[in-house]
């Protein structure tokens, strides 16, 4: 039980990252923390696929001269890494689409609360 | 020679045209729409040639650069990814004609950035039905997401919290289906569709897997709209801009709905999905949900085009119950029905923008008789895509419902066949209060002085008026014609 | 002469008539004279098709197909064409009533009552001519859309929601009929009208077949206006009365019958229907509905509402003759599909003359009227006479069979419930003849009798209850078709 929860302990931690991201998207009403959730939310999945990456006693993904590339075990998956760079940019976007967002909602209605928001467009 | 590289054809002409838009409307703004309409159009001509040239040859799967899956990747044109690309090109084609005059009057000035944005959506678009990656669906799906939520935000003014709101829960959808690629990579050491769904049968029994694919199934969940997340679709489609709503609504979900296939009947087959809980007949009854409570909300609204997005969740609905049955008949059925909604909730979406066109509004409590003699030709077109949305033959909706019973009565399911019956009726409620209002006097209201000599022909301009005619006459060509799409859908069933 | 393209002529003719009639809407002479030559060109072309009939052979048609493996196909068989001589033919006499009615009471929107006419006049001979059950169904639906422009003619909200009424129970109908039969095209792999049946040897299970049986019902029971399935009929005599005349005595109800005697000969077959009991089910609902509704027109004072009772009472005379298995039975039914057609336009064409020559509907105002109105009450006379079954009138000589069948399948009941029913139908009659000819009237000192064209089709069709119930044969061969196709369905071979 105990090694269950040691020998995961990076699962976990992503695990308890998301939980936070999702309480922040659905339970913050202002409309900037909930977008501070949602990329916390994303970051945790690049956090997994990072994790997965992970081998013991092997190195970052860039060629070093004095490992041969055919020396699989040294180096870390590189797959999950460049994956991310694509999901981390993919985040940037979107981050930089909802501040846009924010910034229109706030010139319209002068507010970022979700509950006076719903009020002012019934 | 050509016809091999159309897969990749089809999906570069977005981006060119994405490029050329921004390019030539700095230098002329009256440009931007012309060069969107070429480029759908060049891309509805290339699906075309690429479908042809499926039925004669068969399957393209192209690999970019040459590199081999599972390393390299690759878009696959089947007979699936064809007929869905020929179905949402057209849709969109039309759709982009018929934006330049509501596109000048409810966005003046933005026009650049519209159809820059439009062009970048179909090519996510197309990109998520061709590719055979996943990590690659992820990044078309995201590309279509943005462009989609930029584009619903060009509205009137509660449309950027509307879009707002549709960022948050699609992008967490989208998290989620990344999450479970994630979980599938780690098992099986690969992204590509086509070689995982060799590996999957051996892993039947992981935990993780079956986890992938609920996770998998939600997120994409999101974006088809599957109840009960559907929470975005209505206020989105009701304050986006009329050409907005008439090119996301019938394309979108139904992109969606296509990776639902995907996930469930390709890449894990249906044997798998069931194989640990029967999570397609989960998926069934909450699609099922979603056609009663779609039809319920729809009756409920005043306003056209919020009932046309209730509609389209129950609508949405028939699709994935279609496909939850993972029979023959219900896959063609929900197919056949991708095309169908496709065309008909165009067909409407424009009806409604006509009328914003004209009157300022689409308050239904507001229509009156006065319609018929001042809009006759819009009218026309509302009579037939809301018979045809009620089901009745010899319609193209009325087929699609005929093969979803035929799918529910194979696999004996009586309650589905139930909810088709009792929706339909509901469709008849919400559609005919707005043929009554229109056709007929109100026979509560006073006798008005005679105002007819006020009251004339002023229905829209042929930009507007011929796309919407043009389904509206689809929608019975498509009807008369069913066989032989039907035999195409059933000859393509991957069992 | 190759007549095979004959049926689809006969269907397209008024359709072809309709764009020429909405043309002609400020010349009304011209567009009542479409109508009138379009009644008479579809009448000649359901004659051609007559000789065929006598002589038990079909022409059949095979359009399309309208699904994989499920063609749009038309047959003109001896029932078919039984059916589309009787709607043809008193189509024409219900024209230039309508000439007269619509004129005299000056009502509006002519061009709409004309238009749909004809429209609903092809749906019928095109359900007269339906080779299989999805063909069926498409025309059936057809005439649903048609009849209600029909029905909310007035526009009055009494109007409006009798058509919403009648489409809540014509579409829920229409729907549990496409349930109904995709149930069926799974079990036994056709919907095609056989004689004899189309389950062959395939056997269900009881409770399959009960429920089956039922959808069938609920679905034609409600055109046929079997009781509790009755409620839009006295609704529908808010329409005009000639609609009342030709739709709701002719045309929509006897397709009810029509159809349900389709289910019971051509889809069940008699053999089926004896073998799991359906028949003694029909039966009780066929004979509760004449007594209940025989009792029902006692107490209604307006005439066409007692008219409407009346109908659903004698719809039923049909039902139970269909009901009853027997050779002669089914003759029976068959014949008074004809009787009741020619009084029942006869009743119905009175009544109009009445409200429009005097403004008068309540059975108490019509005090002394034969006095004003003699060829009318006259032929009224005969009318009701002949529903009681008093000869010679062809009421009596179809009663006469029924009351054979029943014998000839020893059973009591229903030969009681005939003759109780016929006490009834005398006893609500009777009232209205006393009245007209022998009590005083008042106001009645500058009327005369009703437009002759009016009168001539009410002498027209009452003399020719009287002589088809001397001459059963006399022009038609009604009575040799009859004889056929009931043989045909008991000995389960062709026609």
């Amino acid at each position: 039980m105990v090694d269950f929860i040691t020998g995961h302990y990076a699962y976990w931690f992503t695990l308890s990252l998301l939980c936070v991201g999702l309480y922040g998207i659905i339970f913050k009403q202002n409309l900037v923390k909930k977008v501070i959730g949602l990329a916390i939310f994303q970051v945790s999945v690049v956090l997994f696929f990072v994790s997965i990456a992970s081998k013991w006693d092997a190195t970052v993904t860039v060629i070093d001269k004095n490992i041969p590339v055919e020396q699989v075990e040294s180096y870390l998956n590189p797959l999950p890494h460049t994956l991310m760079l694509t999901a981390i940019v993919v985040g940037v976007a979107t981050l930089g689409v909802a501040f846009t967002l924010l910034i229109a909602i706030y010139n319209r209605y002068g507010t970022l609360d979700e509950q006076e928001l719903l009020e002012k467009i019934q | 020679m050509i016809e091999t590289h159309l897969p990749a054809i089809i999906a570069l002409t977005f981006v060119l045209f994405a490029l050329l838009i921004p390019l030539f409307g700095l230098w002329k703004e009256q440009l931007c729409q012309p060069l969107a309409v070429l480029g759908s159009g060049l891309a509805t001509a290339f699906s075309l040639l690429a479908f042809i040239n499926y039925l004669q040859s068969g399957s393209i799967r192209y690999l970019f650069g040459g590199w081999e899956p599972p390393i390299g990747i690759e878009f696959v044109y089947d007979g699936l990814s064809g007929f869905i690309l020929l179905v949402i090109n057209s849709v969109a084609f039309l759709a982009l004609i018929y934006a330049k005059k509501p596109g000048q009057m409810e966005f003046q000035g933005k026009e650049l950035a519209y159809y820059a944005l439009a062009m970048l959506m179909m090519l996510g678009f197309n990109g998520m039905v061709l590719t055979g990656d996943l990590f690659n669906l992820y990044v078309f799906l995201e590309i279509s997401s943005l462009s989609s939520y930029a584009l619903i935000s060009i509205g009137n003014k509660p449309a950027p919290f509307a879009a707002f709101r549709y960022l948050i829960i699609g992008t967490a959808g989208g998290t989620l289906y990344l999450l479970g690629v994630g979980f599938l990579y780690t098992n099986t050491g690969t992204l590509n569709i086509i070689d995982m769904s060799a590996m999957l049968p051996m892993l039947v029994d992981n935990s993780s897997v079956v986890t992938a694919l609920i996770l998998m199934v939600v997120g994409i969940g999101v974006k088809a709209a599957v109840f009960p997340m559907h929470g975005w679709l209505p206020d989105s489609y009701t304050y986006a801009s009329t050409p907005s709503s008439t090119l996301i609504a019938p394309i979108g979900t139904k992109v969606a709905a296509y990776i639902l296939f995907r996930i469930m009947l390709y890449l894990f087959g249906i044997e798998l999905t069931d194989a640990v809980f029967p999570l397609s007949y989960i998926v069934g009854v909450f699609a099922c949900i979603g056609i009663i409570y779609g039809s319920v909300m729809a009756i409920a609204q005043t306003e056209m085009k919020r009932m046309l997005a209730y509609s389209s969740v129950s609508q949405i609905g028939y699709i994935i119950m279609g496909l939850s049955l993972a029979n023959p008949f219900g896959f063609a059925g929900a197919l056949l029905h991708v095309l169908n909604h496709a065309v008909m909730k165009a067909c409407l979406f424009m009806i409604a923008g006509n009328l914003r066109y004209k009157e300022g509004h689409s308050n239904i409590s507001l229509f009156n008789e006065s319609y018929r003699i001042k809009y006759p030709w819009t009218m026309a077109s509302f009579s037939v895509a809301a018979i045809s949305m009620v089901g009745l033959p010899p319609l193209a909706g009325f087929f699609s419902k005929w093969y979803l019973v035929l799918g529910t009565i194979d696999n004996s399911n009586w309650i589905f066949l139930a909810v088709i019956i009792v929706s339909s009726l509901l469709n008849a409620v919400y559609f005919f209060r707005i043929l009554e209002k229109v056709y007929m006097k109100n026979p509560d209201a006073e006798q008005q002085p005679d105002k007819a000599a006020e009251i004339k022909y002023d229905d829209v301009s042929p930009s507007m008026m011929s796309p919407m005619a043009i389904m509206a006459v689809g929608l019975i060509v498509i009807g008369f014609a069913n066989a032989a799409i039907v035999s195409f859908l059933l000859g393509i069933f991957p069992m | 002469m190759d007549l095979s393209i004959v049926p689809l002529l006969a269907i397209l003719v008024s359709l072809a008539a309709v764009p020429l009639i909405l043309f002609s809407s400020e010349k009304p002479n011209v567009r009542e004279a479409w109508t009138i030559i379009a009644g008479l060109i579809k009448f000649s072309l359901v004659l051609t098709l007559l000789p065929e009939a006598i002589q038990g052979n079909s022409v059949e048609l095979h359009l399309f197909d309208i699904a994989p493996g499920l063609p749009f196909a038309l047959n003109a068989d001896p029932f078919g064409v039984y059916f589309a001589v009787i709607a043809s033919g008193l189509w024409i006499f219900t024209s230039f009533y309508s000439i007269g009615y619509m004129r005299g009471a000056g009502e509006k929107k002519q061009t709409r009552y004309f238009a749909s006419f004809a429209v609903c006049l092809s749906a019928t001979i095109g359900i007269a001519f339906s080779a299989n059950l999805l063909t069926f169904i498409v025309f059936y639906e057809m005439l649903t859309l048609a009849t209600y422009p029909l029905v909310i003619h007035n526009e009055k909200r009494e109007a409006i929601n009798a058509g919403r009424k009648y489409l809540a129970f014509t579409l829920t109908a229409g729907l549990l009929l496409v349930a109904a039969s995709a149930i069926i095209y799974h079990y036994t792999g056709t919907i095609e009208f056989t004689p004899g049946g189309v389950f062959g040897d395939i056997e269900l299970p009881r409770n399959t077949m009960l429920v089956v049986f039922i959808l069938f019902l609920a679905a034609v029971g409600v055109k046929a206006g079997i009781m509790p399935l009755h409620g839009w009929l006295p609704a529908a005599m808010a329409a005009p009365t000639p609609v009342s005349a030709l739709l709701h005595a002719v045309a929509v109800v006897k397709s009810g019958v029509f159809a349900v005697t389709r289910m019971v000969g051509f889809i069940f077959g008699t053999d089926v229907m004896a073998a799991y009991g359906l028949n003694d089910i029909l039966i009780v609902m066929a004979g509760s509905t004449i007594i209940l509704a025989s009792l029902i027109a006692f107490a209604q004072d307006n005439l066409k509402r007692r008219l409407a009772y009346s109908t659903v009472g004698h719809l039923s005379y049909i039902v139970l003759g269909v009901a009853l298995l027997t050779p002669l039975g089914m003759t029976g039914g068959i014949m008074h599909i004809a009787a009741h057609a020619t009084m029942k336009i006869t009743l119905f064409f009175c009544a109009g003359a009445i409200y429009v020559n005097l403004h008068r509907t309540e059975i108490s105002n019509l005090n002394g009227i034969a006095k004003v109105m003699p060829w009318t009450m006259g032929a009224f006379a005969v009318g009701s006479m002949g529903l009681a079954g008093i000869p010679p009138i062809n009421g009596f000589f179809s009663k006469w069979y029924l009351i054979l069948g029943s014998l000839e399948g020893d059973m009591i009941i229903p030969v009681i419930v005939l003759i109780v029913s016929g006490l009834l139908n005398v006893g609500y009659f009777f009232p209205i003849l006393y009245r007209a000819y022998f009590k005083k009237g008042e106001g009645l000192e500058s009327y005369g009798e009703a437009s002759p064209f009016m009168v001539v089709p009410i002498m027209i069709t009452a003399t020719l209850s009287v002589l088809f119930g001397l001459f059963p044969n006399l022009f038609f061969n009604f009575f040799d078709l009859a004889v056929l196709v009931s043989e045909s369905l008991f000995s389960g071979g062709t026609p």
